[in-house]
């Protein structure tokens, strides 16, 4: 496939995963960022968002099996978890952390539970769609194209 | 009467017989008598004579036996009683005189005797003190010679004079008959007959230096006595003459490095001259010693009035060459005034004289091109335009060249616009490197200016030409231009050791590098590249037309701007780098922030706006970290990464000018970190800007920011637009709380 057309999907691909909310304005800042001086700085961040994620919910399945949970360090992690994901424009993920902080206040065990659920569910999607990005914009690269800036008119 | 005791006489006296001795007896008593007086008078004339009392004793003795004879010729008869008693007392006198006359006799003679001694004795003395006496005089007299000869000698300085006297007054004073001096020649094999005293010319005689008389006068520092026949002293070429007794004697030739400071002169020169001196032949002279030790000494000061002549004639003659050299180098030094006056003269007139016609032979080609042309005559149009394009350019980099090396070619500096230039350079090379199917990618610094002052024609010139060439030279591949602002660390680059530019405020350097894949250089003809005129065996290759005077232009024009202009490349067929950096000056009109401008640029640079801002981010979330550090970094800003408050507490310093401290993890306090740090740095403007990040849209979060003594709150996440935003406030007033 030529370059012209690998990028259109790139663009096509990324509208969609806007408008279907998984991420957000903050992941066009990180575009921006990248330069030569930083040609790698997307692919960065997001693995490390990955690496941390995982970390942090494995902590969380941890924390949330004890007899006696300690909710003030699942608080701690969700908390941490809604940094980077708001950080990286994982918008789906962020809102999910927002809802699990509420139910840790209140302390309601099955509630967390059910939001621990729903946090990987959509880390686990937004990977996924961040993987094929990813993988969409090497290739551009690797046939000689440059990956096209995206205009979302925010 | 009758009893006279009188012998009788037994015979009677003989007549005769008592005849003579009456008569003898007479004349004795007669000498007895005169002797004395005679003795008196002589005594009396001279009066030395020591001994008068023994004369008298002696007159007295004569005297008496005088008397005694006298009467003794009464005797003779019978005599009375009376003469008898005379007759005895005077032998009784008579007798004790004689007696006492020859005891004292026995002292006198031997000391009369030892008076003869002394006075033989006093007389050779006087000899001996005679011959003394002339010695000295003589030596005096020596000495009184030597003391005018010298006077003679040293009161000229001039070489010939001073030997000419030397053997006029050694003539004189020795009553010479010839005295004749060798100096040896500048081979030093030979001495050759200088001067002489008598002869009015010498000719040429020359004489092998090593003649065994020659080396025997050598070797002593004596005067030595030679024979008359010998070479040296045959002088006269009369061959019937023999001169007297002839002496030789050696001068020695002193150099000036034969003076050492503390000893008096090493005679181990090689040099001497030798001084033959000849008596007359027809007196019976001989050579005498006081004669010689005046030859000797007049030799050695002889030897001093020669070098001190020598030192002065060296001296005036390196005088007089300096002076000539002088006079030389002036004349010179005017020609070539005078020759760069007529070229700049020259250079004048053609400029204008040659750009005419060049002029119009272009214009109307040109206009020719624009009318109607069969393809042959369009063809021939076209090549004339060329040729003439190429001539024109030609000419333009003689006269430049010829007025940068006068030094009067100066830069006309004022304010362009930097990007317009590159994307003029950029335009114009386009086309042709579309044909030649060459890639041209265009590199800008983001934090590149958008102005500068500098001389724009001539910055255009340099960066066509390097850029010109990386086409012309390259068959294929690409070339990418990128320029950047030097960076202070990378202003001190290895390959431009001589170069030291100096970073300032009102001034950058511009740092332009051209990089192609073209036909290369090989190594060893780097140098020759910025030459004038001079093209290696690859460019002479390639057909270019250039006149080889491209580079060398660049090279005055880099210069002129302060900068430093050179190529790399790795060999033939592997490309080639050229790199220049020029000092270009910042406009004042867009230095409005303290730290830094901030132009308006074209979307697709990224501007920074804060170069080299120094910024420690905490923040426990390590992809929030990053993406904040991404941010940062991407504006230009030195970003220091701490994770917890202890890290952050410790890594602070007075050179970080803004903390970004993540305030909204429960449990980890960024409000004491602000307590502490108000404590740590106790004046304000030693002290970083504190500003909370955090994701608490609520009131007691920014009111507790307040409180503690931050400086600003910032919502996360932050947007690129908003940082910089941001940054640019607080850098300014020292605050910013943004409404949450």
């Amino acid at each position: 496939m030529e370059v012209g057309q690998m990028q259109r999907r790139l663009v096509d691909y990324t509208k969609t995963l806007f408008m279907e909310g998984f991420l957000d304005a903050q992941f066009l800042q990180l575009q921006q960022l990248q330069d030569e001086n930083n040609p790698d700085f997307v692919v960065e961040v997001v693995s490390l968002f990955f690496d941390d994620s995982e970390k942090l919910l494995n902590n969380l399945s941890m924390a949330l099996d004890q007899p006696n949970v300690d909710f003030k360090k699942v608080d701690a992690h969700v908390h941490q978890l809604k940094g980077s994901s708001s950080s990286i424009g994982a918008q789906r993920v962020k809102n999910a952390c927002i809802a699990f902080r509420n139910f840790c206040e209140e302390q309601n065990i099955d509630a967390t539970l059910r939001c621990l659920q729903q946090v990987k569910h959509e880390y686990y999607l937004v990977k996924n769609k961040l993987e094929t990005l990813l993988r969409l914009e090497q290739q551009i690269v690797a046939a000689g194209g440059s990956i096209p800036m995206i205009d979302m008119g925010f | 009467m009758d009893s006279c005791n009188c012998i009788e006489p037994h015979w009677p006296p003989d007549d005769l017989l008592m005849k003579y001795q009456y008569i003898s007896d007479f004349f004795i008593a007669l000498a007895y008598f005169s002797i004395p007086l005679e003795l008196i008078y002589f005594v009396k004339k001279s009066a030395v004579f020591p001994y008068r009392w023994v004369l008298v004793q002696f007159g007295a003795f004569i005297v008496l036996c005088g008397a005694t004879h006298l009467i003794n010729l009464w005797t003779f008869t019978l005599h009375s009683r009376t003469v008898a008693m005379v007759m005895t007392t005077a032998k009784l006198f008579t007798a004790v005189v004689s007696c006492v006359t020859a005891l004292m006799l026995v002292h006198i003679i031997p000391d009369l005797l030892s008076v003869k001694t002394r006075e033989l004795f006093l007389k050779n003395k006087a000899a001996e003190l005679d011959r003394e006496m002339g010695l000295i005089r003589t030596q005096e007299e020596t000495g009184r010679h030597v003391r005018m000869l010298t006077h003679e000698i040293r009161s000229t300085l001039d070489r010939h004079t001073i030997l000419k006297t030397t053997l006029v007054e050694l003539g004189r004073t020795l009553a010479l008959e010839e005295c004749a001096l060798w100096m040896p020649t500048r081979t030093g094999l030979e001495l050759h007959l200088s001067y002489t005293l008598h002869q009015q010319n010498p000719v040429g005689y020359t004489v092998p230096i090593h003649l065994p008389v020659i080396n025997q006068v050598f070797s002593s520092s004596h005067v030595v006595k030679i024979s008359p026949n010998c070479p040296v002293a045959r002088i006269n070429s009369s061959v019937k003459y023999i001169p007297g007794e002839v002496v030789a004697v050696r001068v020695p030739l002193l150099h000036l490095s034969n003076f050492q400071i503390n000893d008096w002169p090493e005679l181990s020169t090689k040099r001497y001259a030798l001084m033959v001196l000849m008596l007359p032949s027809d007196s019976a002279r001989q050579w005498h010693f006081h004669e010689l030790e005046l030859v000797e000494v007049v030799a050695d000061q002889v030897a001093v009035a020669l070098s001190h002549a020598a030192i002065l004639e060296e001296s005036m003659r390196a005088r007089d060459l300096l002076m000539e050299q002088n006079v030389a180098l002036d004349l010179a030094r005017r020609e070539a005034e005078t020759a760069i006056r007529a070229r700049n003269d020259f250079l004048a007139v053609m400029n204008h004289e040659m750009r005419t016609p060049m002029h119009a032979i272009i214009a109307l080609s040109s206009l020719l091109q624009e009318t109607e042309l069969t393809p042959e005559q369009r063809l021939m149009v076209e090549t004339i335009l060329k040729s003439s394009n190429l001539l024109s350019t030609l000419i333009n980099d003689v006269l430049d060249l010829s007025r940068m090396e006068d030094g009067s070619l100066q830069l006309d500096l004022e304010t362009f616009n930097l990007y317009a230039v590159f994307k003029e350079v950029l335009n114009l090379i386009k086309p042709i490197a579309s044909v030649k199917k060459l890639h041209v990618s265009l590199n800008l610094a983001p934090d590149l200016p958008e102005y500068a002052i500098g001389d724009e024609k001539r910055l255009m010139q340099t960066i066509l030409n390097v850029v010109g060439n990386a086409v012309k030279f390259s068959k294929d591949g690409s070339i990418s231009i990128s320029a950047f602002v030097a960076k202070a660390e990378l202003l001190r680059d290895s390959r431009a050791p001589e170069f030291f530019p100096v970073p300032g405020d009102n001034h950058f350097y511009l740092h332009v590098q051209v990089k192609d894949s073209g036909i290369g250089v090989s190594p060893q003809d780097i140098p020759k590249l910025f030459t004038k005129f001079a093209q290696t065996q690859s460019t002479a290759i390639r057909n270019s037309g250039g006149s080889g005077l491209g580079l060398a232009i660049c090279k005055r024009f880099v210069n002129l701007m302060e900068g430093h202009i050179w190529i790399e490349s790795e060999g033939l067929g592997k490309g080639c780098t050229a790199i220049f950096m020029v000092k270009l000056g910042i406009p004042e009109r867009l230095n409005e922030s303290k730290l830094a401008f901030m132009p308006k640029v074209p979307p697709n640079l990224g501007p920074t706006a804060f170069p080299g801002l120094k910024v420690l981010v905490m923040d426990e979330n390590g992809v929030s970290r990053k993406v904040t550090k991404g941010l940062l970094v991407h504006l230009g800003c030195d970003v220091t990464m701490v994770s917890s408050s202890e890290e952050c507490l410790r890594v602070v310093s007075n050179e970080h000018k803004v903390v970004f401290m993540d305030v909204c993890a429960p449990g980890m306090d960024g409000y004491e970190i602000a307590i502490h740090m108000h404590e740590k740095f106790t004046r304000r403007h030693e002290r970083p800007i504190i500003v909370a990040l955090t994701g608490n849209t609520d009131k007691v979060t920014k009111e507790n920011c307040m409180r503690v003594g931050m400086d600003g709150v910032i919502l996360k996440p932050v947007s690129l637009d908003k940082m910089r935003s941001v940054l640019s406030d607080l850098l300014e007033h020292r605050v910013l709380f943004e409404a949450i």
